[in-house]
């Protein structure tokens, strides 16, 4: 498993329509995508749950990635993040 | 062929195409089912159904308002591809062996439950987006038609009930008339309707089971009546009557361009009363001297939060810059009792009418009516605009308000935002404020009589509860004895009152209000021309 912290930079945090595009972003991975927050866990395919989270900016967030592709995954959605959120 | 007898709103009359708003439906029914991997398979259809319906919706907005108001209809999309949510109710269906409407229903209260309980505004409001799709997806399960006002054809809208966001979202060039279950005539259709010139008819005892979209129906105001499924006879008729009620509003076109005096010459100021910046089109085609009661709750309803400084400001100056010069009376946020906006969270009150509104709010939550006066000051420069503030009952309610005008007007000198400050009058609409307004009189500019309201005060009549339209007596002489004070005390100062409220269009009182020394009438554009040739009449 690979994992790495992060601060939410985005000024309205994880709401409806950054969610969904890292909905859309963690489904091409074979990998299991968690996000955690405050102990709270979210599946990174689910749209409502990772909604749910209530990710604001300048919360920190830990992306847990485990699965065959974690390498990759884990680069690429640290990348997403650093350019989307 | 079937006839219903309601109480009309509106003397006109219509025949059309029936669009039936059929909320009652909506009632979701548990029901036990056998064949539940067959529940399952309509709950997909119905998703690829609602995805397709949000695509085009997706697809209009963009090129209508924008990408970025578009955006929430992929994010209904994106909602519905939960697995979550899909589980659920894949999950309620196989457990409880129940329908498909009873799995989404519940499946939709419990995600919305979830996001309701959040600490974050934003996130509280994306309940209303999950009970949003979750009532798509039951209305294609139903196999209910979903009713595109911009699409539709000009049609008789049929309801249990219209609530003002409902009908602000209509297209008006759409509707030929509303006929409703509910309703009183003082209700919000009904004040709608009189501003469209069409027929409505309230409180008719259908069932709304018998009827059917695209059905034909005629409404005739003058014999409150509608009749759907009308004999080829009954239609000749309605036609030719359509034809002459058109003749009979021409003749009133020889009003327009006059000017609206008594026979010895006393003028009285004509207004118009609008709810929208598209109405300002009713104003101009009716020849009104200029806008009376621009009512701005149009601007809060119908949406999710609330309007930014700039899409007010846009609003007021587009509608100033296009009366050119002609007065323009902008009232203050009036919302609370009748009028309802989710995001202002208002909460449940005892006593709606009686609780907290309009001038309260402002009031209360200085920010919201900062915000919408700051885009008022900054307007003003553009043509001919006065503030109206409602429901005030006491002076030193109008000197809180001036202590926040200062404020405002402090903060746009500092940011170098040009600005003026207008006129600034009040609504009379409480007896409080009739009985002090010699006090009042002496702080503002102007009073403009709110009768809707001032009525329901007075006599302690609900203007929504139907029931009691038989006391609602509009000519009482609690509330003529009111106006006249009203009016005295105005002129004692110097100032002018109107009255805008549905009285001030009412064609047996002109004359009794010409008498009293009423300097202003704002009424329905529709009514416009007929107030003036009656003023016209007046030997005074």
């Amino acid at each position: 498993m690979k994992n790495f912290n992060y601060v939410i930079k985005d000024e309205v945090g994880i709401h409806a329509r950054p969610a969904g595009i890292l909905v859309k972003e963690a489904k091409k991975y074979q990998s299991k995508i968690v996000i955690v927050k405050n102990g709270k866990k979210a599946e990174a395919t689910k749209l409502m749950a990772l909604m749910g989270l209530g990710v604001k900016c300048g919360d920190e967030v830990m992306v847990e990635v485990s699965g065959e592709d974690e390498d990759t995954a884990s680069r690429e959605i640290k990348a997403f993040f650093e350019n989307n959120l | 062929m079937v006839r219903f007898f309601g109480k009309s709103v509106y003397k006109g009359i219509a025949m059309g195409r029936v669009v039936l708003l059929d909320k009652t439906g909506c009632q979701v029914k548990r029901g036990k089912v056998e064949d539940t991997d067959a529940e399952a398979s309509r709950v997909r259809a119905a998703i690829g159904q609602a995805k397709e319906q949000l695509g085009s919706l997706y697809d209009k907005a963009v090129k209508e308002v924008g990408e970025a108001s578009a955006a929430i209809f992929e994010v209904h999309q994106m909602m519905l591809e939960d697995e979550d949510y899909l589980e659920s109710i894949d999950n309620i269906i196989r457990t409880e062996n129940v329908n498909a409407e009873y799995a989404v229903a519940i499946t939709g209260d419990n995600f919305a439950e979830m996001f309701a309980g959040m600490d974050d505004d934003y996130m509280r409001a994306r309940a209303a987006d999950v009970k949003d799709i979750s009532n798509r997806l039951v209305n294609n399960l139903y196999g209910h038609e979903e009713i595109d006002f911009r699409a539709m054809e000009p049609s008789i809208i049929v309801a249990d009930d219209l609530t003002p966001s409902e009908t602000v979202q209509m297209d008006k060039e759409k509707i030929l008339a509303f006929v409703t279950v509910h309703g009183s005539t003082n209700s919000h259709t009904a004040i709608l309707a009189r501003m469209m010139n069409i027929p409505a008819l309230v409180g008719v005892p259908m069932e709304l089971g018998s009827i059917h979209n695209g059905m034909t129906a005629v409404v005739d105001g003058f014999s409150a009546e509608v009749i759907f499924d009308p004999t080829e006879e009954v239609r000749g008729k309605a036609q030719e009557r359509i034809k002459e009620e058109k003749e009979k509003s021409l003749l009133l076109q020889d009003m327009k361009g006059r000017e609206t005096v008594t026979q010895s010459g006393r003028e009285v100021k004509l207004y118009a009363n609008i709810g929208s910046v598209s109405d300002v089109g009713y104003v101009l085609e009716n020849d009104a001297a200029g806008i009376g009661l621009f009512r701005s709750e149009f601007l809060y309803l119908g949406r999710t939060d609330f309007p930014t400084e700039e899409e007010q400001f846009q609003a007021y100056r587009q509608v100033v810059q296009t009366m050119a010069g002609k007065k323009v009376i902008i009232r203050t946020l009036d919302i609370g009792a009748d009028k309802q906006a989710d995001y202002f969270k208002l909460g449940k009150e005892e006593n709606p009418a009686l609780g907290y509104r309009a001038i309260r709010i402002c009031l209360k939550q200085p920010d919201i009516f900062k915000t919408q006066l700051r885009a008022l000051l900054r307007a003003s420069v553009y043509g001919n605009l006065s503030i109206m503030y409602p429901m005030i009952i006491s002076a030193d309610e109008v000197r809180d308000i001036y202590g926040i005008v200062q404020e405002v007007q402090q903060e746009l000198e500092e940011q170098k935002i040009p600005y003026t400050v207008p006129e600034q009058g009040i609504m009379i609409e409480t007896p409080a404020a009739v009985m002090v307004s010699d006090e009042l009189a002496e702080l503002v500019d102007f009073f403009s009589i709110g009768t809707n309201d001032l009525t329901q005060y007075t006599l302690a009549i609900d203007r929504q509860n139907e029931r009691l339209d038989d006391f609602y007596n509009p000519h009482h002489k609690a509330v003529l004895k009111m106006i006249q004070m009203v009016v005295d005390n105005a002129h004692k100062y110097g100032k002018w009152a109107g009255i805008c409220g549905e009285l001030g269009a009412d064609i047996d009182l002109t004359e009794e209000f010409v008498r009293m020394g009423v300097d202003e009438l704002s009424v329905s554009p529709s009514m416009v021309l007929k107030i003036r040739k009656r003023i016209r009449e007046i030997v005074f």
